[in-house]
Parts: C-alpha cells; sequence; structure tokens
C-alpha cells in the first residue's frame, strides 16, 4: 500500500519531466529550423551569383583598319569571331575616334566571351556549337582563355546582351530614389514625431493620428503604388517611371518607420532634462530643440537608416508606376525614367536565357550586401552614441 | 519657363531674401536695444520673426499658384507668378519689421509657429490614409459602374479580355474574384502553418529558455529575415522551392505544377516569422513574473507553466500578432508575382498553381492596358477589397496590443 503512494507520483513525475524535456526540443527545433533556413537560403543564393562576378575572357588580336570599323566583327580572326560578346564590336568605331592612333594597327586583347561560351566554361550549359567547343578547347590550351573580374557587372547599364548586362544604371536609379525618400519622410516624419511625443494634447484625435500611423505602418505595400499610380502620376503629373515617382511613393511608406523609431528615441529621453532646461528659463521648444534632439539623435538616425533599407528593398509599388523599364543608360535627373536595384532583379528574373539567373543571384548578393551595410552602420551606430539613462 | 527652373529661381531668390530679412530684423532689435529700450525676446528672434513673416506670403502664393495650375484651371505665367510672390515678400517685410518693437514677442511667435509646422507634419499621415482611400475607391466606383458588386463578389470566373484602345468594349469578359481570394486564402493559410508554430516556439524559447547571450545572439539573426527584400525571396521562391517542391510530390506519385502555391505559401511563412516572434517575444516578456513564480510555487515545471499560464494569459497579444502576419500574408506582392501562377483556379489543391489579387493588380497594371478598361479598373476594386481586409485586421490587433499593453502596465 505504501509502496503504491510513492511510486505513483514518481511516474507521473518522469512523464511530466518527459514532457517538459519535448516541450522544450520542440522550443529550440523551431528557433534551428527558422535559423537553418537563412543558413541555407544564403548559401543558395551565393552558389547561383558567386559566378558572374567573373567572366570568361579570351586573348586576342584586333586589327583596327577602315574595314573593320565597318563591318566590326571582322577585326578579330574569323574563327574566335563567333566566341566574343557583340558588346564589343560595337565599341570599336568608338574607340578609334576616341584614340586615332589605334587606326590601322593590331592590338592583343582579353575579350569578354559570349555568355554562351561563359555559361559552357562554367558547366552551366552544353548548348555550344561543337565546332565552337573545338576552337575554343584549342585556345585554352594555348592558354588564352581565361576568368576576368566582371566589372561590367557593377560599370555598365542593363543590356540584353547577358555579358554585357549590369547595375549601374539601377545603381543610379536607387541613389535618386534614396535621395527623395530623405529629403522628404525624414523631416517630415521627425516633425510629425516631435509633435506627437511633445506637445500633443492626449485626445482622441491624437489617439486617430496614432492609430492611423500604426496601421499605414502595416498597409500592404502595393497599395501605396496604387496610390502613387493615381495620385503622384495621374493627377500631380509626375513623370511616369521616374525616380521622382518612385521616390515620393516610397516616402510614404518609409514614414510611418521613421515616426515609430523617432518616438522611441525622444521617449527613451528622461524627463528631468526637459524639466532642467525649462527651469533655466529654457521654453518647451527650446528644451527640445537644444537638448532632447542632440540626446535622442542616434536613435532618430538609426530608424531612419533602417527605413531608407527598407525602401531601397521595396519593389512591389514600384512595378506599378512603371519603374521595370528597361533601362540601358543611368538616368541623369530625377524627372527621367529609372530603375532601381529590386526592380532590376525582378527584370533579370523573368529573362529567358539561362546567363540571367546567375546575374540575377548576383544582383541579389549586391542588394543584400548594400542593405547589411546599411544596418549594420545603424546597429554600430545605436550601439556606439546612444545613451543608456 | 520650365517647372524646374521656376522653382530654382523661386527657392534661389527666397533664400538669400530671407538672410537679408534676418539680418535686417536683428539689427533692428540691437539698435532698439542698444537705444536703451529692453527687447522682449533675444535680437536673432526677432530676425527669425522677420524672416518668417517674408517666407510665408512668398510661400503661399507659390503654393496657390501651383494648385491652379493642377487642377488644370489655368496655367499662370512664370514671370507673374514670381513678381507677385515678390511683392508679397516684400510686402510682409515691411510688416514685420514694422512690429520689431520692444513689445512684440517674437520668441512666442516663432513657437507657435513651430508648433502649427510640426502639427501640419503630422496630418501628413492621415492625408496618406485619405490619399490611399481616395485613389483606390474612385477607380473602383467606376468598376462597380460596369461590373455588379454581386457577380463580383460571388462569380467563380474571372476572365477579363483585353481591351487596348479606350473605350473598346469588353463584353465577354467575366469578373468573378472568387478564385482570386481562393488562392489568396490558400497562400496565406500555408504561410500561416509556417509562421505561427516556429514564430511562437521560437519567441517562448528565446524569452523563458535561453540564456542571455543566446537570447542576444538570435534575436538580429531572426531579424535578418525580416530584412530581406520580398523580391529576394521570390527569386528564392521560384529558383529553388518550387522545383523543390516539384521532385518531392514526384517521389511520393503527386504531380505538382512549377507555379504551385505551396512554394511561395511556405517562402512567405519564413518571411513572416520574425514579425510573429518578435511580437509574441515582447508579449512574453510583458507578462509579470508573479504569475510565473505563483506556477512554479505550485510545483508546475517550466512547459506546464508555459502552456497553462503565460500562454492563456498572452493569448490576445498573440493573436494580434498572427492578425498582422496574416494582413501582411495577405498583401505580400513580390513573392506570389514571381512564384505563384497567372491562372485563376478554384481548387483545394495547394500543389496546383493559384493565383492571387496581388498578382492580378500587378499583371492588369503593368501590362499596356488602356488606363479605363474593365480590367484595369478592376485591379483597384480588388486593392480596394485587399485594404478593407487589412484594415480591419490591422486595427484589431492594434486595439488588442493597446488594450493588452494597459492590462499589464
Amino acid at each position: 500500500m505504501s509502496q503504491g503512494i510513492t511510486l505513483a507520483p514518481s511516474r507521473r513525475l518522469k512523464k511530466r519531466y518527459r514532457a517538459e524535456q519535448r516541450f522544450k526540443a520542440y522550443c529550440i527545433a523551431a528557433l534551428l529550423l527558422a535559423l537553418a533556413f537563412l543558413v541555407v537560403f544564403f548559401s543558395d543564393m551565393i552558389r547561383q551569383g558567386y559566378s558572374a562576378f567573373v567572366q570568361t575572357e579570351i586573348k586576342v588580336d584586333v586589327t583596327y583598319d577602315e574595314d573593320t570599323i565597318k563591318f566590326t566583327n571582322e577585326s578579330v580572326t574569323e574563327e574566335v569571331s563567333p566566341l566574343i560578346s557583340r558588346a564589343f564590336y560595337r565599341t570599336i568605331p568608338r574607340q578609334v575616334e576616341a584614340n586615332p592612333d589605334l587606326m590601322n594597327t593590331t592590338q592583343t586583347r582579353w575579350l569578354t566571351a559570349t555568355a554562351h561560351v561563359d555559361q559552357y566554361r562554367k558547366g552551366y550549359s552544353d548548348r555550344l556549337d561543337p565546332e565552337l567547343k573545338a576552337t575554343l578547347d584549342r585556345l585554352d590550351s594555348e592558354g588564352r582563355v581565361s576568368y576576368g573580374f566582371n566589372s561590367g557587372l557593377f560599370f555598365s547599364g542593363d543590356s540584353k546582351i547577358p555579358s554585357n548586362a549590369g547595375l549601374w544604371s539601377a545603381f543610379v536609379g536607387s541613389f535618386y530614389v534614396m535621395i527623395v525618400v530623405l529629403v522628404v519622410s525624414f523631416p517630415i516624419g521627425v516633425a510629425t514625431a516631435i509633435y506627437l511625443e511633445e506637445f500633443a494634447p492626449d485626445n482622441r484625435f491624437t489617439q486617430a493620428i496614432e492609430i492611423n500611423i500604426n496601421n499605414l505602418a502595416a498597409v500592404p505595400s502595393i497599395l501605396f503604388g496604387l496610390l502613387g499610380l493615381a495620385i503622384f502620376i495621374n493627377f500631380f503629373g509626375v513623370p511616369r517611371s521616374s525616380a521622382l515617382a518612385g521616390g515620393l511613393t516610397l516616402s510614404l511608406m518609409t514614414l510611418p518607420v521613421i515616426i515609430i523609431s523617432t518616438r522611441a528615441a525622444l521617449k527613451a529621453v528622461p524627463q528631468n532634462i526637459r524639466q532642467g532646461a525649462q527651469a533655466v528659463g529654457a521654453s518647451r521648444w527650446q528644451a527640445i530643440r537644444d537638448h532632447v534632439l542632440p540626446l535622442s539623435l542616434p536613435g532618430i538616425l538609426t530608424g531612419t537608416i533602417i527605413g531608407i533599407a527598407q525602401a531601397i528593398g521595396e519593389t512591389a509599388p514600384l512595378l506599378l508606376i512603371g519603374m521595370i523599364a528597361y533601362i540601358p543608360d543611368a538616368p541623369t535627373s530625377m524627372t527621367e525614367a529609372a530603375t532601381v536595384l529590386p526592380a532590376q532583379i525582378y527584370t533579370w528574373s523573368g529573362m529567358p536565357e539561362g546567363a540571367y539567373v546567375s546575374l540575377t543571384a548576383a544582383g541579389i548578393l549586391v542588394l543584400l550586401s548594400l542593405l547589411i551595410t546599411l544596418n549594420a552602420t545603424a546597429v554600430i551606430l545605436r550601439n556606439r552614441f546612444e545613451r543608456r539613462w | 519657363m520650365e517647372t524646374s527652373q521656376v522653382l530654382l529661381v523661386f527657392f534661389g531668390g527666397l533664400v538669400p531674401m530671407a538672410a537679408v530679412a534676418f539680418a535686417l530684423g536683428r539689427r533692428k532689435a540691437l539698435m532698439s536695444d542698444a537705444s536703451g529700450s529692453r527687447m522682449h525676446s533675444l535680437p536673432a528672434q526677432y530676425g527669425v520673426y522677420v524672416a518668417t513673416w517674408m517666407a510665408l506670403p512668398a510661400l503661399a502664393i507659390g503654393i496657390v499658384a501651383a494648385a491652379v495650375a493642377l487642377l488644370g484651371l489655368q496655367v499662370p505665367p512664370a514671370p507673374f507668378v514670381l513678381s507677385f510672390a515678390l511683392f508679397g515678400a516684400a510686402v510682409g517685410l515691411m510688416l514685420a519689421l514694422r512690429k520689431v518693437e520692444p513689445t512684440l514677442r517674437a520668441r512666442n511667435a516663432i513657437e507657435k509657429f513651430v508648433y502649427w509646422t510640426l502639427f501640419s507634419a503630422s496630418l501628413v499621415s492621415i492625408l496618406t490614409t485619405f490619399g490611399i482611400i481616395i485613389s483606390i475607391l474612385f477607380e473602383a466606383l467606376k468598376f462597380f459602374s460596369q461590373v455588379s458588386v454581386w457577380d463580383f463578389v460571388t462569380g467563380t470566373n474571372w476572365s477579363p479580355v483585353a481591351t487596348f484602345r479606350p473605350g473598346q468594349e469588353a463584353a465577354d469578359s467575366q469578373f468573378g474574384s472568387v478564385p482570386l481570394f481562393a488562392g489568396t486564402f490558400m497562400i496565406t493559410l500555408v504561410a500561416m502553418l509556417v509562421a505561427i508554430p516556429v514564430g511562437l516556439l521560437s519567441a517562448i524559447y528565446m524569452s523563458e529558455y535561453a540564456s542571455y547571450r543566446i537570447r542576444t545572439l538570435a534575436k538580429p539573426v531572426l531579424e535578418i529575415l525580416a530584412g530581406i527584400p520580398t523580391v529576394v525571396y521570390g527569386f528564392f521562391a521560384a529558383i529553388t522551392v518550387s522545383p523543390l517542391v516539384v521532385e518531392v510530390a514526384d517521389f511520393f506519385g503527386l504531380h505538382a505544377s512549377y507555379t504551385n502555391a505551396l512554394a511561395p505559401g511556405m517562402v512567405m511563412g519564413i518571411m513572416i516569422i520574425p514579425f510573429i516572434s518578435s511580437l509574441s517575444d515582447d508579449v512574453i516578456n510583458s507578462i509579470p513574473n508573479s504569475l510565473r513564480e505563483g506556477a512554479y510555487a505550485l510545483g508546475a515545471t517550466k512547459s506546464e507553466t508555459i502552456k497553462q499560464i503565460i500562454l492563456p494569459a498572452a493569448f490576445p497579444g498573440i493573436m494580434a500578432a498572427s492578425l498582422l502576419g496574416i494582413s501582411r500574408a495577405l498583401g505580400e506582392t513580390m513573392i506570389v508575382v514571381m512564384a505563384a501562377g497567372l491562372r485563376p483556379n478554384l481548387t483545394w489543391n495547394p500543389l496546383e498553381d493559384m493565383t492571387t489579387v496581388t498578382v492580378r493588380i500587378v499583371d492588369a497594371l503593368t501590362g499596356d492596358q488602356a488606363f479605363d478598361s474593365p480590367e484595369t479598373l478592376a485591379a483597384f476594386a480588388l486593392g480596394l477589397v485587399l485594404f478593407v481586409v487589412t484594415l480591419t485586421l490591422n486595427l484589431i490587433s492594434i486595439i488588442i496590443i493597446r488594450k493588452f499593453r494597459q492590462s499589464y502596465e
């Protein structure tokens, strides 16, 4: 009898402890699953994208004379000619124009190969003409084929020739958009936050503004695109596809992020600071301008950078206002048609040629490193300058 | 003159004039101070006062001219606008300078101006919401004047006929939105089946079990998931996950489409994990320790405390987090545009291709359609439904979170 009393609870206890262990294991598994995804994701992007940072180059003799300016693909030997990217032949007249001494000479150059050759050499596709394969293998054995850094990926614009396509115009477009977002949403966002945190009376209207801002932060981004299309483009007549239209649309999306983080930064400054300033005769605004704002600046800047990073990675609203146009040359003003990094990635991902897959992944790697740099800057800024009270 | 030139002249003129006005106001205050009568505010404040009164009329005239031009009433000639603005600035400057007296409370006047500036900045967010509503509503109403609301809500056949010229008839078009919403809800369901368990359990681990070190390490790493652009997730879903789903389905003898609903759903779920986990984490952390200690004192194990005390107490907050997650999944665009199908398909099988509301919006507005074609207008009608649904979900969760915070503060 007495044994029964002691045994029963201990068996139950064991069961309860096992349940405890199981539950903890589930929790750890969930966290590990999320982290594992991150690892899989990044390694997949690197696996697909790393090869686009280098390009196959072939060492050939280029002849510059009257004939080859007209029939540019005759500037190299007939045998090698189909291996070289079309993008090079186009530049021959321009090269001679820029440097007339080239005329009637033969230069030895490393030239970018076509995407087909590049894909074949990287082992992605086998669909290369057998004759060209033989030529390529022969050149390879002579040491005339190698990989070179794909500088075009960074310094040339979009192109229908994969070996010539790059991110430059998207960089410029993203830069313009970023400027617009910064100029519009930073002052308005900070001003709104100061009003709500420091001046606003606690009434229905203020609460409505607050709820409205929280809601805006969660409104689907595509609806901002509809707003941009109907209001900025159709009503205000901002040019379609322009960095200005894109920037204004993204500004409205970034605004809640900046407001919410600025409010948190202002809230973190203790009341003593305000009271101290007011005690020595400063007005409310002077106390905020001279004491509260400088103290909360690191927090405000951190929130702004995070908001900007979000805006740079956003695509959906920009599709609706036409920022997926084919932009080979970088825009020179805010009102010209432009594209941005994520939109360029989207455009490339829809291209039928296989070479664009690794270009897309490479573009993604560039975009992710840009965003990680921005966010890391924000975190460092916060950790170095934020004061704990 | 072009608009950009007019703006350049306008602001290029305004800045040096403001500097001059500042100097004039300050000088008058200083002189008045020197002559013995004590001024109410600092000299620089009189400078700012005069400069503000000089700039405001000019700005107001500029804004009115821009509004007149935008509303299409008339385009005022640029020289006329500029000279009128100059005149307004001169009048403002003169009146303000005359008012600089020892009794003028320049500081209070400036601060009142600052207050109203800050206040009007806070109206921009309200205007944004109105902007969204108006921009969607008008086009949506135009759509519903052509297609009956009942057909839109209950129809099961979505097959718009493309019209490329304005005014062209599209009589055979069908706008039954049920398949689109079915696709949207299927993908949202898949996403939530991934995001809620993983997000919630990670939040429980981080707030209840993990050491401080693991917590400070794991939290920012999870946040990276939220920072990855959606276009990147879309590419990942289309290039890597979809083929994988097809292979796995083949292995089990099932047929899956390459634009199946499962792949974008799962990837979307992963994207939403950090939203659920960080919100749930906040909520669980705000549960007072006395509740935990009470449960331990009664002999409960940690998991029993979590399951029977913490989770019920945190339930409203977790609910709010899940609603926000759902709202995000419904409105997510890039992942489904890149990885889900274009064909409206009413099915229960997530291995088939399905399309969503957002996909159809993007498809209708990025094509070569005439702007007033029914398909383009239908995009706005879909946008309206999307806005109303997400707004409701957001408001419910915002209110739940506010109530929850108050009850434990």
